[in-house]
């Protein structure tokens, strides 16, 4: 029993190799499919993000040349050339594969370190395994010990609380400001790449309305359609500030587009119910003396920017304690993976005694002619019970010693001293 | 003899469950609140809870033969106001599920008890205070002060915050605090809590004084400064949502009318109030 990985991630790969090796749902229940019938992998599983593409599977007899079948099958599934594909690929096997897979479920291994989104794909993507039945004892295993650790890193470590890009550290401010975002409206003025992402992320809090305004009607109303919101002509603040809580601005626009007065009018008329300005514009887009008004929150691109920094310094320090927790998981998965291992070795050799035993006994069938059979059968029963005993105690050991299992590294080699089938040389 | 050494040993024991109890609380929400460990949260509340069982055995001890609130000296309204303010956080973590802030609340609740326990006894005789009628009226009114106290913390750690916020100086803290608007709320259900209480104390006060006297008026600057602390408090509950008040400076009134309480609580009780010692 071992696990092998065979895959790529944003690391090893540029982005025009990664998108042609990505997997569907689709596709990657097809590939574990035929890595199956193939009997390249009895247990398969498929990761697929836009970050990595990684394949994790049991192989059904033990070998360590699993690896450059999959990765063939990698380059002929997704027809990509083997050499294109080759400098790109890692895979790593047994403890390896599992300490890969536990640091990609904690955001180790994520381009943006502590991301949540991973643990979301990890366990979809089990799931999903899980469902047409391409995962095994092993698989399954490996993967509930994955999402544990995931969780377990979440809660315990501070290395996916804090925002690290500047969308989501607005946002976040904002949720310190107004709790939930589901009862809340946001106005956005313009659209720049970091308002969309800031957009998306407020999709994802659950805002309640979106308020769109451009200086040019058609691209307010395509945004209006991209973003489902609802377009506002261009400058007229009072409606549009009577309701939003958040304001997102990216004009690009010489003069700042919203005036300090604008902003004191609508805080009168909003009855100063608190407003936080995200200013994403360069040059700034709103009137830096607004930032003094009662009940506003005002933050530019540099002073979103600088909590990214600190936050960043934070999660790296953050790491260590990560790994702590990885490291503990791999452990209780390898010592998981050897009992099993070896309780299969133990039975295994039982059978395998059991059939010395009959053979020895048919071969000198011809010496105990004068046994009855009721004393041959006396005799057979002897000799099992004495293989019992034998095989009971180191069992017994192995189920109670925990100490002992993890100290019997490799299992292969007793499995390869006791029951090899090779001729004697 | 040998009882009486009993009920000192119980005592110190409650004091000491009770201390150890609130203390570990203090360490886990602490810890919550500068790693952000759920688990430590979750133990800190399991920890209040602990102490506020233990603490109500203290208390229970300390008032065994009286057959009521322990209220006729000072250890009995301290220990009883830290109990009350333990109560009402917790129940308002539960409602609000929001923990940081106990970090900030335990401290209050340590000093109270320890300080109830030092408090020298009391060696005036007590009031003729007897009955359910009285009882209840001690301990609503104290309800009400822990009620505000908590109200008071709330808006000290709303300053705080809308301070690091306004300023875009953000420290590590400013991500686990509670959100403004929520802090907000639970500084209103607070001072909800405290008006009910006091509302309905100080009516079962005037009960008491018609059935000890004969006659519901006389005078006690008590009912004054009640009254100001009563209308003090409808007034931050009213402006709390109006559009000047919003915000910073409806946390600035209820920290102000916080010292009216303590106002109340001291020199209005030691010097003023004739029937009024302690609460």
């Amino acid at each position: 029993m071992e696990i092998v990985l065979v895959g790529l991630n944003h690391r090893t790969a540029p982005v025009e190799v990664r998108e042609r090796v990505s997997f569907t749902a689709e596709q990657s229940r097809k590939a574990a499919e035929e890595l199956r019938s193939r009997g390249i992998l009895a247990e398969t599983l498929v990761l697929s993000t836009c970050n990595r593409s990684e394949i994790y599977g049991v192989p059904p007899e033990s070998s360590h040349e699993c690896a450059p079948g999959l990765s063939s099958f990698l380059s002929e599934f997704h027809s990509v050339r083997a050499d294109v594909l080759g400098v790109s690929l890692y895979h790593h096997y047994d403890r390896e594969a599992v300490r890969h897979l536990f640091r990609v479920s904690a955001g180790l291994d994520s381009m943006l370190l502590g991301e949540a989104e991973i643990l979301g794909q990890v366990r979809e993507a089990y799931r999903y395994a899980h469902e047409y039945g391409a995962t095994g004892p092993v698989l399954n295993r490996l993967f509930q010990g994955a999402l544990e650790v995931g969780k377990r890193v979440r809660s315990e470590t501070e290395l996916g609380t804090r925002p690290m890009s500047v969308a989501s550290a607005g946002v976040k401010l904002a949720e310190r400001i107004f709790g939930k975002m589901n009862e809340r409206s946001a106005l956005v003025l313009g659209a720049g790449t970091i308002s969309e992402q800031v957009v998306n992320q407020l999709r994802d809090r659950g805002i309640a309305r979106l308020l769109i305004m451009n200086r040019s009607r058609e691209r307010a109303d395509e945004l209006a359609v991209r973003f489902g919101g609802k377009v506002v002509a261009w400058g007229e603040w009072e409606t549009a500030l009577k309701s939003a809580d958040v304001v997102v601005s990216s004009v690009a626009s010489e003069e700042p587009v919203l005036r300090t007065e604008v902003l004191r009018a609508a805080m009168s008329a909003r009855g100063n119910r608190a407003l936080f300005l995200m200013d994403l514009g360069l040059p700034r887009n709103i009137e830096a003396s607004a930032a003094e008004l009662y009940n506003i929150y005002m933050y530019n691109i540099d002073d979103l920017t600088e909590i990214v920094e600190q936050n960043r310094h934070a999660r790296e320090s953050e790491v260590p304690r990560a790994e702590t927790i990885v490291d503990e998981h791999v452990g209780k998965f390898l010592s998981w993976q050897a009992s099993v291992e070896l309780v299969g070795l133990v039975d295994a050799l039982r059978v395998r005694l059991r059939e010395e035993r009959e053979a020895f006994i048919r071969a000198r069938m011809d010496s105990m002619n004068h046994l009855s059979v009721a004393e041959r059968e006396r005799m057979e029963g002897l000799m099992d019970e004495l293989l019992e005993k034998l095989l009971l105690a180191p069992a017994e050991r192995l189920r109670g010693e925990k100490e002992l299992r993890r100290k019997i590294q490799n299992v292969e080699a007793l499995r390869d001293l006791f029951l090899s089938n090779r001729e004697k040389p | 003899m040998v009882s009486m050494g009993s009920a000192e040993f119980m005592k110190e024991l409650f004091f000491l469950l009770t201390i150890v109890a609130y203390a570990g609380s203090f360490a886990l929400y602490l810890r919550f609140l500068g790693t952000g460990k759920e688990i430590a949260g979750r133990l800190g509340t399991i920890f209040l809870g602990l102490g506020l069982i233990a603490h109500y055995f203290a208390l229970l001890e300390r008032s065994r033969g009286l057959h009521t609130v322990p209220y006729h000296d000072l250890y009995g309204s301290m220990s009883l106001f830290g109990w009350l303010l333990a109560l009402t956080y917790l129940g308002l973590e539960l409602y609000h599920r929001q923990r940081s802030v106990g970090a900030f609340v335990l401290p209050f609740i340590i000093v109270f008890f320890v300080a109830a326990h030092l408090a020298p006894g009391d060696r005036l005789s007590p009031v003729p205070a007897r009955g359910v009628v009285f009882a209840f009226h001690v301990t609503l009114s104290i309800l009400a002060y822990a009620a505000f106290a908590l109200s008071f913390v709330f808006s000290l750690i709303f300053l705080a915050e809308e301070r690091l916020l306004k300023s875009r100086r953000l420290g590590d803290v400013v991500w686990r605090l509670p959100a403004l608007e929520l802090l907000e709320r639970m500084s209103r259900s607070s001072v909800l809590i405290g008006l009910v209480a006091i509302a309905i104390g100080t009516v079962l006060g005037f009960v008491w004084v018609d059935r000890l006297h004969g006659q519901i008026w006389y005078y006690d600057p008590k009912y004054v400064i009640t009254l100001l602390v009563l209308l003090l408090y409808v007034l931050y509950f009213q402006l709390a949502r109006t559009a000047s008040w919003r915000g910073a400076r409806a946390s600035r009134l209820c920290i102000f009318n916080f010292f009216v309480v303590v106002m109340s609580f001291t020199v209005v009780n030691l010097y003023l109030s004739q029937s009024h010692r302690y609460f």
